[in-house]
């Protein structure tokens, strides 16, 4: 599609007879720009751009006291046994990785001096290796310096099955080996595409081989350092008090110049969000209040003439409404949802097409989300380059009432539509949690008035997410007929994201509901494009293949997005943080600083 | 007497056995576990989660995992948080001396406002200050502290601007202005808790006392000649604090245990909120120790109640 247009502007890039700049704005009038359109230079053979830093500070310190409000408190410090972001972020405090993201999706040298690319020989081109240079001098906070060692060993600890760490699925395909003291070389099975994972972001933090050689394995959860981190970070570690508070201060010899900012920094846990956002923008108790999932019409009546304000950050989360194309209903060999069956009302494209003109993205935005939300027909929506500009949606009534009366669908005495005795009743199921009750309603209100039947079901959070197998409300379980939530987007890449719905991994009871694809939908062709861009190296190629890859679950109505939403968090007036949509909160936290 | 004491202890042990088994079962029965938060991201494997289940000893059947946990306990091993893979009984100590301070600050407050007025209201029954002091008892205990302790947070802290609402555990600066801040960060929260708690117990002392004031006993201490304040403190309250004093023993427990809800609200991170969070998180180690260490002390201030009783009421012998 645009092939030809892009690799002669690679070409004018390499050549010098455009800057990169333009090649990014016109990358954007296409569509293309984004966290990946960096890559893509990266692979035409143009190193990617270092994001620019805001950090305006001309000295270290004197930011005096940083106060960051998690409303849920980290419970533990050692990034590979986070168990959920809340614990990525505190120990991104003291862990670095050798790179992370920035806003725009732009990689961020941390412990790296360069980012890898064809032209500066770092980075294979084949796709089967990257090289990364350390920075020389760095030291852990106990004075020991950072070396090769440490990456190898972090790769290694990870990798042993018996540590366990949440962190394997990035580390497990590779080999890390080291070239020199300062010098690591990562080795990939097959070209691969996004190689910009093992190392880089909340998932890359590197932990000091010293501290934990004696702790691999099945010893991992007795090592001290999991609960007092020594790191290369901005700050050194003071307390911790799990799921309450974390201290720190200001590290003296920290590898960064004039940073960071502040002298001390303190991670508050515990409450809610709606006093979160009271206590940074109306009170101004603290500096920072991380995902502030609150209504906008709270966060607007707080902004009023408050201490603070809310700030967004765009990645690809999309809350979706997922279609079962199985029967829950019917117990095949004792599993109900079974693969052996077909959904008795999906099964007629008619009601899946019906269904997507019944939710009002447009009154969920305006009624729940507000500046937290976008409307949207795709279900991958981020990074930019990779969103489909060839679908649309639309809100109707009437026509999903067409759709269903030229499919058959006629309503009965009671008002609800039937086609061969069977009714349109629907069991629409999700966690609890105020705007996904409040999007159900708004759903259900439409569905009546064109003549589908739906009842509503709310399971707590921690059991609708279980992967308990003897557990019937489980989302992977899938015992409804629609269901509700979002699987957030980690990383500025749409592989692992869009890999979940291949048919290898349908959720059945044979692999105890492990399976990701758990609309349980079959499609040759999207198994086909999912395979085909795992191995494509031509960026080009590569972001066609996903695009294609979501039309397929557009045209086939498997995921009815109901919103792209944003990060939101709360900050003082006078904070400057830097947050990416791509990347934990305190991923850039070097960068942060106070503005008098 | 020690004897008696003796006796309750053993009887004390299988009921706690039965407490453990049930609280036991019912946590294992309930849905979800603790690594469920992993199935949600797309970057953990199925795996690991299955293999935490495994090492964590999950997948076990109940009873074996109750005697690994019964016989563990007996070792005084508590077992560890699967949540922050920290020992659960450092987890509570870092908890305890919050909850302490603000739940035990909270009940002596109630101490100190019911005895008094729930005494004196009982000497002038339906006079101004009894019906003044009924009403606010009963405006107190139909106020949920949650409501009671939203409003304080929006009157004190976001109109005022006087106290915070944030409890910080490590609050900056050293001597006077260390307690000093220590205080102010805890009236909100114990004027919410102890109103509360003293709105029911003074109607309790007042009723207690009613039921005393009026027997035969007193009206001859009176005849003797005796004051009023000797009549009433050393007779009158003396027979009338027996039920106060369960009353009072059974919320004692309370006090290690914390209060959620106010808790929750104010961010003290006491035991009462690592409950919660734990329940949240299916971390059953850790509400399996705080609910039995909850039930151990309900047992123990039952049998300090039963011994106050005969000390409080000589003809109460413990046999």
């Amino acid at each position: 599609m645009l092939d030809k247009e892009l690799r002669s502007m690679i070409g004018d890039v390499k050549g010098g007879r455009m800057d990169r700049r333009a090649f990014i704005q016109r990358l954007a009038a296409v569509g293309l720009t984004a966290p990946l359109a960096n890559q893509i230079l990266a692979l035409g053979g143009v190193a990617m751009a270092e994001g620019a830093s805001p950090y305006k500070p001309t000295k270290r310190g004197g930011g005096g006291a940083l106060k960051l409000l998690w409303w849920q408190g980290p419970t533990l410090l050692n990034p590979h046994f986070a168990t959920g972001t809340k614990d990525q972020d505190g120990s991104r405090l003291f862990y670095e990785p050798l790179a992370c993201w920035d806003p725009d999706g732009n990689m961020k040298l941390v412990l790296a001096t360069e980012i890898p690319s064809t032209q500066n020989g770092l980075l294979a081109a084949d796709g089967k290796s990257v090289t990364w240079k350390l920075k020389p001098g760095v030291k852990w906070h106990d004075g020991k310096p950072f070396t090769a060692d440490d990456v190898v060993f972090t790769w290694e600890y990870i990798i042993d099955p018996a540590t366990a760490a949440v962190t394997v699925a990035t580390y497990r395909d590779i080999t890390v080996e080291k070239v020199d003291d300062l010098t690591i070389r990562l080795n990939f099975k097959k070209p691969t595409p996004f190689w910009a994972d093992a190392f880089v972001g909340a998932t890359g933090q590197i932990l000091p081989k010293h501290l934990f050689a004696e702790f691999k394995g099945s010893k991992s959860r007795e090592a001290p350092t999991n609960l007092a981190p020594v790191g290369t970070g901005p700050y050194k570690f003071v307390e911790f008090k799990p799921g309450d508070l974390i201290r720190g201060v200001i590290n003296p010899d920290y590898h960064m110049a004039n940073r960071p900012h502040f002298d001390t920094i303190e991670m508050k846990g515990g409450g809610d969000a709606v006093s979160a956002a009271r206590a940074v923008i109306q009170t101004g108790e603290y500096d920072f209040g991380w995902n502030i999932q609150v209504e906008d019409d709270v966060l607007l009546r707080l902004e009023k003439g408050g201490k603070g304000k809310t700030i967004y950050a765009v990645g690809g989360d999309t809350e979706f409404i997922a279609l079962n194309f199985t029967d829950p209903n019917t117990e095949v060999d004792g599993e109900r949802s079974s693969m052996k069956t077909k959904h008795p009302l999906f099964s007629d494209p008619a009601v899946r097409k019906a269904l997507s003109f019944l939710v009002d993205r447009e009154s969920i935005k305006k009624a729940i989300y507000g500046r937290a939300g976008r409307t949207t027909a795709n279900f991958l929506n981020g990074p930019e380059k990779f969103v489909s500009k060839n679908t649309s949606w639309e809100f109707s009534i009437e026509k999903a009432s067409k759709i269903l009366d030229d499919a058959g669908w006629k309503p009965g005495a009671d008002g609800i539509r039937e086609k061969d005795g069977k009714k349109l009743k629907l069991l629409y199921q999700t966690s609890i949690n105020g705007p996904r009750q409040k999007t159900q309603a708004i759903v259900k209100q439409a569905c009546q008035k064109a003549g589908i039947d739906v009842e509503l079901k709310s399971v707590v959070a921690s059991v609708f997410f279980s992967s308990d197998v003897a557990n019937p409300d489980t989302y992977a379980k899938f015992y409804a007929d629609i269901e509700m939530f979002q699987i957030p987007m980690s990383q500025p890449d749409p592989a692992q994201h869009m890999r979940r719905y291949h048919s290898s991994n349908v959720a059945t009871k044979e692999n105890k509901w492990q399976g990701t694809n758990f609309p349980r939908w079959v499609n040759r062709d999207y198994d086909a494009a999912i395979d085909a861009a795992d191995g494509e190296m031509d960026p080009v190629k590569r972001t066609a293949l996903y695009i294609k890859a979501n039309d397929l679950l557009f045209n086939d109505t498997v995921f009815i997005p109901a919103q792209h939403r944003l990060k939101v968090e709360a900050a003082a007036n006078t904070l400057r943080p830097v947050i990416s949509g791509w990347a934990n909160e305190t991923d850039n936290l070097f960068d942060w600083y106070r503005e008098e | 007497m020690s004897q008696y004491v003796l006796r309750r202890l053993l009887i004390a042990i299988p009921s706690l056995l039965g407490i453990s088994l049930v609280l036991f079962v019912v946590l294992a029965l309930a849905p979800g576990d603790p690594f469920s938060e992993l199935a949600t991201n797309p970057n953990v494997p199925p795996e690991v989660a299955a293999a935490l289940r495994a090492r964590f000893g999950l997948d076990d059947p109940i009873y074996l995992r109750y005697l690994h946990w019964l016989s563990a306990m007996a070792h005084g091993d508590w077992g560890f948080s699967f949540v922050s893979r920290m020992n659960v009984d450092t987890l509570i100590l870092q908890r305890l001396p919050a909850t302490l301070y603000v739940i035990g600050s909270a009940q002596l407050l109630a101490l100190l406002i019911a005895i008094p007025v729930g005494v004196y209201a009982a000497t002038k029954p339906y006079s101004l200050f009894d019906q003044i002091a009924n009403t606010l008892a009963f405006v107190g205990f139909s106020l949920p502290t949650f409501f009671t302790g939203i409003l304080f947070i929006l009157i004190f802290s976001v109109t005022l601007d006087w106290l915070p609402f944030v409890y910080t555990t490590d609050v900056k600066g050293t001597g006077i202005r260390w307690v000093l801040e220590m205080i102010r960060q805890a009236i909100m929260p114990v004027a919410v808790l102890g109103l509360f708690q003293a709105a029911s117990m003074t109607r309790f002392v007042r009723s207690a006392m009613l039921d005393v004031i009026r027997l035969d006993y007193v009206t001859t201490a009176r005849a003797k000649g005796l004051g009023q304040a000797k009549v009433i403190v050393k007779h009158v309250m003396r027979n009338a604090m027996i039920p106060v004093v369960t009353l009072i023993a059974l919320q004692m427990p309370a006090v290690f245990g914390g209060a959620i809800v106010t808790e929750q609200i104010f961010r003290i991170p006491g035991i009462g909120s690592l409950l919660i969070s734990s329940i949240l998180s299916n971390d059953t180690p850790v509400v399996m120790a705080v609910t039995f260490v909850f039930a151990c002390l309900v047992v123990l201030f039952n049998l300090i109640a039963d011994v106050l009783y005969g000390w409080l009421d000589p003809r109460i012998s413990l046999r």
